[in-house]
C-alpha cells in the first residue's frame, strides 16, 4: 500500500510490547522510510539524525493494530460510511490497518472494484485499507467469483461475509481453489433454515421479549462443515466473528488436529451478552449476527481468548444510518460499529482486571490477525513496516455517540467509561493520528 | 506372430536336396535381368517391385544385374509391397498377421511393373499383390519374375520371368535361403512332415486351436522364418 | 460368431488392462495403418464383409469421423446409430438396444456413452468386439493409443519422456487413459490444473500434480491441452474463461519456456482463446492436426487387429 511517507521518528520512553519478537521491555524504536529501522534500549543521536522526536511518556507502544473484519460501505453505501470516514475511525482506535469486506455495492467480486478499494484507501492516507474479495460472484452463492484476478488486484483474503455459504460444494471449491494463492476464505457461518428468522439469541430473553431466536446450534453447525472441508480440502479456514462455545471447542480441537483453522471473535460478544437486553429492550444498538449470546458463551470466548483459541480480536465494524436503525427490533437491519472502542473495551474488560495479559492483548490485536491473513507487519522487528500504536492503560475513554468518528452511531456501548486507549497511531512512519489534548 | 527360428517342424526330420547353388543362383538372377530388359527394350519405365518377403532382396539383386547390362548403369527403382491386408484367407487362420508398410515411393501410373517373389506356389499371394499395386495407381503392364515355379495352380496366374520350374508334390515343400536373410544363398526341396489333408478356402474344417502354425488352403504346414520376419504367406 | 483373439482379446474397453507388448502391437500395426492414408488409393479390402455399428449415446463428431474413416478404409460396412431421436429416449435399456442391433449381427460395435462402464456391460452380453470409444470421465482408449504415437512418431519413443496434461483433470477420460498408456511405457506424466479440477487421489495412478503451470514447463517434453468444458466447469470450480486462461492457457510466453524440441497437443475440439492461444494452436509446435491422421491409422490398427483374424475356436 502506498502510503505519503514522514520524516524519521524516533519513538522514546515507551514499553515496547511485541509478542511476536519476544520483547516486553522499555525500547526505543526508530522508524525510517516507512520502515522500522532500529529497535533498542538506547538509540543515540547519530543513527537518529534529523528524526522526530515521539515522547510515548511511559505508554505502551506496540505493533501497529490490524482489524481484519471491517465493513466500510463504500461503494454503494456512503451514507452510512465511507472508506475515508472508516479509515478515520480507524485510526483513532488504534488500527493501523483494516480488512473490508465485500459486501458493497457493486460487490467487490472483481478486479475493477478491488482496485477501487484499494485506492480510495491510498488517497485516504490513513489506515491501510486492505480489500476482503468476494468468494462467490455477486455474493450469490452460486458460482465462483475471479479470485485470481481479484488476488493479482490486491485482495489478502476471501469471504461472502454478510452472507453464509450455503452450497456445500461451493465452500468446498472455494477451499480448494484459494490453495492456488495461499490465502483464506473466511467464513461466516450460519444455517439460515435454522436461524430460520431469529433476529437475537434463542434463549429465556428473547422468550421473554417475544421475539424469534436463532439458536448456538445454527452456528456450530455450519462451523462443524466448514471445519471437515478444510480438512478435506487441505485449504486455510478463517471462522468469523465466532460467538458460542461449541463453535470455539470445534476450532480447539480442529488446531490441535493440525488444521489449517484460525478464527476471530469481536469485542462485544466479549463484553456482553443476551441479558443486556434486558437492560435496554428492543435496543437495535444491541442487534447484530451473530447475536449477542448467553452469559455461558461469551465466558468461554473469554477463556478462548486467555488460552490462544482465539487468533484475533475483530471488530466486524458494521455502520448502519440512524434512520435505518430507528426501525422496530425485528425490521432493523443487523450490525454495530467497533472501529473506536474495541481497544478500550479489552484494554477495561479484560487486561486491567488480568483475565489477558498485556502481551496477549497486544497479540490479538496485531500478530494474531497478521499471521491468520499472511498480512505484513504484526511486529515492529527491524525491517517491518512503520506501522505503531500507542497506548495508554491509564488513560480513560468515556464513549460519546455524537463524538464518534465514524459517520454512523450504533455502538452498543454509548456511556460507558472505560480505562485504557489508543493514544495515537502511526501508519507507514506517519503519524496519522493523536489524542488532542494531554493531561 | 510366431515365429520360429529355424526350419524345424514338429513331426519326423524330412529330407531335403539343394536344387541349386549359389553360383547357380546368381546366374540365373542375372539371365532374368536380361530377359527383363530384353522385352521391355531398355530400361526405359521399369520399376521393379519385391514382394516381402523375400521378393525384396531379389528385386535389389535383380535391378543390380539390370544396372549392369546398360551403359549408363542405369538401374530401374525397386520397391516392396506387403500383401497381408489384401489376402484372401483372413478369415481361416488363426491370427491377424503382422502387416509391414508397404514401400512404393515412385509413380505407378504409365510404368511397367515387374513383381519379383522367391516362390511361385498356387498364385493367390500375386492375385494380392497385383490388387495392392493397383491402389498405387494404374501401371502401363505389370509382369512376374520368380525364382522357381513349383506348379499347383490355384489361379490363372503366370511368370513371364522363370529361374527354374521344379515340379514337386503338394506334400513337399521349396525354400529359396538368401544370403541377406538366411546366411546363405542356395534353393532346397525338401519333404514336410504330415500334415491335415488340403482343403477348398471356402469351408475350412475345424482347426485346433492349439496349433501355432500358419496353414494355407492346401493344407501345407509352412516353414516358420527368423523371429523377425512374418512367416511365409500362401503362394 | 465366435472371433480370435489377435490382441489377444474379444474387446477393447481401456488401457488399464492392456499389457505393454499389446501396446506396443497396436502401435507398431497403426505405422503401417499410417502409409495406407498416403496412398493413393486408400483403401484395402482386410475387412471387405464386416459390419461395424457405431453406436454413439453422446454427441461427438471427430471421434466418429475418425472411426468411420478407418472402418471405410479396410472396407468394412459402417452403420451409425445416434441415441437421439431413437428408442432409447422412449425408455429402451442399454442391454435391449444392443440385443436388438445384434440381431443384425455386427462384427463390432465403437460404443461412447455418458456412463462409466457401459461397454463393458455389453461386452458381456453380446459376442461382437466391444471398441470403447469413451465411457464417461472412466476412459477412452484409442485416444491415448492415438496421442502415444503421435508422440512416437516425434521423439522415436515414449520412454523416459516427461509428459504434461493440463485442464479439467476430474472429468476427463482422455487424461485417465493417457496417464495408464504413458505411465505403461515408460514416461512420466504430470497434471496440471486449478484445484478444484483435481480429482482427490489420483497420484494413486502414478503421476504428480501441480497447479503452477509456469513451474512445470520448462521440464516437459509433451504438453497436452484439455478442453475446458465451460458448459460445466464454470460455476463452482473457476470463475471464469479470463481467469483460467490466465491462470493456466497455454499462451505465446509459456510455449517459449518450453523444452527445445517440445510439442503441443490437443485432443479437440479446441476452445481457442481459452486453454489455448490461437497462434500457439496454428504455430511450429502444434501437432493437433497430425493427432487427427493418427486417430484414422490407430483406430484402422485397433479394427484390423481385434477383426482381422475370425476363423473358429
Amino acid at each position: 500500500m502506498r502510503l505519503p511517507q514522514g520524516n524519521p521518528i524516533l519513538i522514546r520512553g515507551g514499553h515496547l510490547v511485541d509478542p511476536a519478537a519476544g520483547i516486553d521491555a522499555a525500547m526505543e524504536i526508530l522508524l525510517i522510510d516507512g520502515e522500522v529501522a532500529r529497535v533498542d534500549g538506547k538509540i543515540d543521536g547519530k543513527a537518529a539524525k534529523n528524526a522526530e522526536i515521539f515522547d510515548a511518556e511511559g505508554d505502551i507502544v506496540a505493533p501497529g493494530f490490524i482489524d481484519i473484519h471491517v465493513h466500510l460501505r463504500e461503494p454503494g453505501f456512503e451514507y452510512k460510511e465511507t472508506i475515508a470516514t472508516g479509515s478515520a475511525a480507524a485510526v483513532a482506535g488504534g488500527f493501523a490497518a483494516v480488512c473490508a469486506m465485500a459486501n458493497t455495492e457493486p460487490v467487490n467480486d472483481e478486479r475493477s472494484v478491488t482496485e477501487f478499494v484499494k485506492r480510495r484507501g491510498e488517497e485516504a492516507g490513513l489506515a491501510r485499507v486492505y480489500p476482503v474479495g468476494a468468494v462467490s460472484h455477486g455474493l450469490k452463492g452460486k458460482a465462483i467469483a475471479e479470485i485470481g484476478e481479484m488476488f493479482a488486484a490486491g485482495a489478502v483474503a476471501f469471504s461472502d461475509d454478510g452472507k453464509p455459504i450455503v452450497d456445500g460444494t461451493l465452500m468446498r471449491r472455494a477451499l480448494e481453489y484459494t490453495r492456488q494463492f495461499g490465502v483464506a476464505v473466511v467464513s461466516h457461518s450460519e444455517c439460515p433454515d435454522l436461524t430460520a428468522g431469529g433476529c437475537m439469541n434463542e434463549g429465556d430473553v428473547a422468550t421473554r421479549l417475544g421475539l424469534p431466536g436463532a439458536p448456538n446450534a445454527s452456528e456450530e453447525a455450519m462451523v462443524a462443515r466448514d471445519i471437515l472441508l478444510a480438512r478435506l480440502t487441505g485449504g486455510k479456514l478463517h471462522v468469523a466473528h465466532l460467538s458460542t462455545r461449541g463453535a470455539l471447542g470445534m476450532v480447539r480441537a480442529a488446531k490441535r488436529e493440525g488444521l489449517r483453522v484460525t478464527c476471530e471473535v469481536t469485542p462485544h460478544h466479549l463484553a456482553l451478552d443476551d441479558r443486556a437486553l434486558l437492560d435496554r429492550p428492543f435496543s437495535t444498538d444491541l442487534k447484530m449476527n451473530p447475536p449477542l449470546r448467553s452469559p455461558a458463551d461469551a465466558e468461554a470466548l473469554a477463556d478462548g481468548l486467555a488460552d490462544g483459541t482465539v487468533d484475533a480480536i475483530a471488530t466486524d465494524h458494521a455502520p448502519h444510518h440512524a434512520d435505518e436503525k430507528a426501525l422496530e427490533f425485528e425490521n432493523a437491519p443487523f450490525g454495530v460499529i467497533g472501529l473506536e472502542t474495541a481497544v478500550s473495551i479489552l484494554l477495561d474488560r479484560f487486561v486491567s482486571k488480568k483475565l489477558i495479559s498485556l502481551s496477549r492483548f497486544v497479540e490479538l490485536f496485531s500478530s494474531g490477525p497478521a499471521r491468520a491473513f499472511g498480512l505484513p507487519g504484526g511486529t515492529l522487528r527491524a525491517g517491518s513496516p512503520a506501522d505503531v500504536t500507542i497506548l495508554s492503560p491509564g488513560k480513560s475513554l468515556t464513549v460519546k455517540r455524537a463524538e464518534l468518528l465514524s459517520k454512523s452511531r450504533n455502538t452498543p456501548f454509548d456511556g460507558w467509561k472505560l480505562k485504557g486507549r489508543a493514544v495515537a497511531t502511526i501508519v507507514g512512519g506517519r503519524i496519522v493520528w493523536r489524542l488532542a489534548a494531554r493531561g | 506372430m510366431p515365429n520360429d527360428a529355424t526350419a524345424s517342424g514338429s513331426g519326423s526330420r524330412s529330407r531335403s536336396t539343394r536344387i541349386m547353388d549359389d553360383a547357380k543362383m546368381e546366374r540365373t538372377i542375372a539371365r532374368l535381368a536380361l530377359e527383363i530388359v530384353e522385352q521391355n527394350k531398355g530400361t526405359a519405365g521399369l520399376v521393379l517391385i519385391g514382394i516381402r518377403n523375400r521378393g525384396v532382396p531379389l528385386a535389389k539383386r535383380l535391378a543390380e544385374k539390370i544396372a549392369a547390362t546398360n551403359r549408363e548403369k542405369k538401374s530401374p527403382p525397386v520397391g516392396a509391397v506387403d500383401i497381408t491386408l489384401y489376402r484372401d484367407d483372413l478369415t481361416s487362420i488363426f491370427e491377424a498377421p503382422m502387416v509391414r508398410s508397404s514401400d512404393i515411393h515412385f509413380p505407378i501410373d504409365g510404368s511397367v511393373v515387374v513383381l519379383v517373389d522367391d516362390v511361385l506356389f498356387t498364385g493367390r499371394t500375386i492375385r494380392a499383390a497385383i490388387d495392392t499395386v493397383m491402389d498405387y495407381g494404374r501401371p502401363k503392364a505389370i509382369r512376374l519374375a520368380v525364382m522357381i515355379d513349383r506348379g499347383h495352380r490355384e489361379l490363372p496366374i503366370q511368370a513371364d520371368y522363370v529361374g527354374k520350374v521344379v515340379p514337386t508334390r503338394i506334400s513337399e515343400r521349396v525354400d529359396v535361403l538368401l544370403v541377406e536373410s538366411d546366411g546363405a544363398d542356395e534353393v532346397v526341396i525338401s519333404e514336410a512332415s504330415a500334415a491335415p489333408p488340403p482343403a477348398p478356402a471356402a469351408a475350412s474344417p475345424a482347426r485346433k486351436a492349439s496349433r501355432p502354425d500358419r496353414k494355407d488352403e492346401s493344407g501345407k504346414k509352412k516353414r516358420k522364418t527368423s523371429a523377425s520376419k512374418p512367416g511365409r504367406k500362401s503362394r | 460368431m465366435t472371433h480370435n483373439r489377435p490382441l489377444g482379446r474379444k474387446d477393447l474397453l481401456g488401457i488399464a488392462e492392456l499389457s505393454r507388448p499389446e501396446i506396443v502391437k497396436i502401435l507398431d500395426t497403426a505405422e503401417t495403418m499410417w502409409e495406407i492414408g498416403e496412398r493413393p488409393v486408400k483403401k484395402v479390402p482386410t475387412l471387405r464383409g464386416k459390419t461395424i455399428i457405431n453406436l454413439f449415446f453422446e454427441a461427438s463428431t471427430r471421434t466418429r469421423f475418425s472411426f468411420e474413416v478407418a472402418q471405410k478404409r479396410l472396407s468394412a460396412d459402417s452403420v451409425n446409430f445416434a441415441a437421439k431421436g431413437s428408442a432409447v429416449e422412449k425408455g429402451e435399456t442399454l442391454v435391449d438396444t444392443a440385443k436388438n442391433l445384434m440381431a443384425m449381427a455386427p462384427d463390432a460395435i465403437v460404443m461412447r456413452h455418458p456412463n462409466p462402464g457401459a461397454p463393458h456391460a455389453l461386452a458381456e452380453a453380446i459376442p461382437a468386439a466391444i471398441i470403447n470409444a469413451g465411457d464417461g470421465a472412466h476412459e477412452h482408449p484409442t485416444q491415448a493409443l492415438l496421442d502415444a504415437f503421435t508422440i512416437r512418431r516425434h521423439f522415436g519413443r515414449l520412454e523416459g519422456l516427461k509428459v504434461l496434461i493440463v485442464g479439467d483433470i476430474a472429468h476427463s477420460r482422455v487424461v485417465r487413459s493417457n496417464v495408464h498408456l504413458l505411465r505403461k511405457m515408460g514416461s512420466e506424466v504430470v497434471l496440471c490444473g486449478p484445484p478444484t479440477l483435481m480429482p482427490v487421489g489420483i497420484e494413486s495412478l502414478g503421476c504428480e500434480t501441480s497447479y503452477k503451470i509456469d513451474e512445470v514447463i520448462p521440464k516437459c517434453d509433451v504438453v497436452m491441452m484439455l478442453r475446458v468444458q465451460t458448459e460445466r466447469g464454470a460455476g463452482t470450480a473457476f470463475p471464469s474463461v479470463r481467469e483460467y486462461s490466465r491462470l493456466f492457457g497455454l499462451n505465446r510466453a509459456r510455449v517459449a519456456k518450453m523444452k527445445k524440441g517440445g510439442i503441443v497437443m490437443h485432443p479437440g475440439p479446441m476452445n481457442r482463446g481459452v486453454e489455448i492461444a490461437s497462434d500457439v494452436a496454428d504455430g511450429e509446435r502444434s501437432v493437433i492436426l497430425e493427432q487427427v491422421t493418427s486417430g484414422v491409422a490407430v483406430r484402422m490398427a485397433v479394427l484390423y487387429l481385434l477383426l482381422g483374424g475370425a476363423g473358429e475356436e
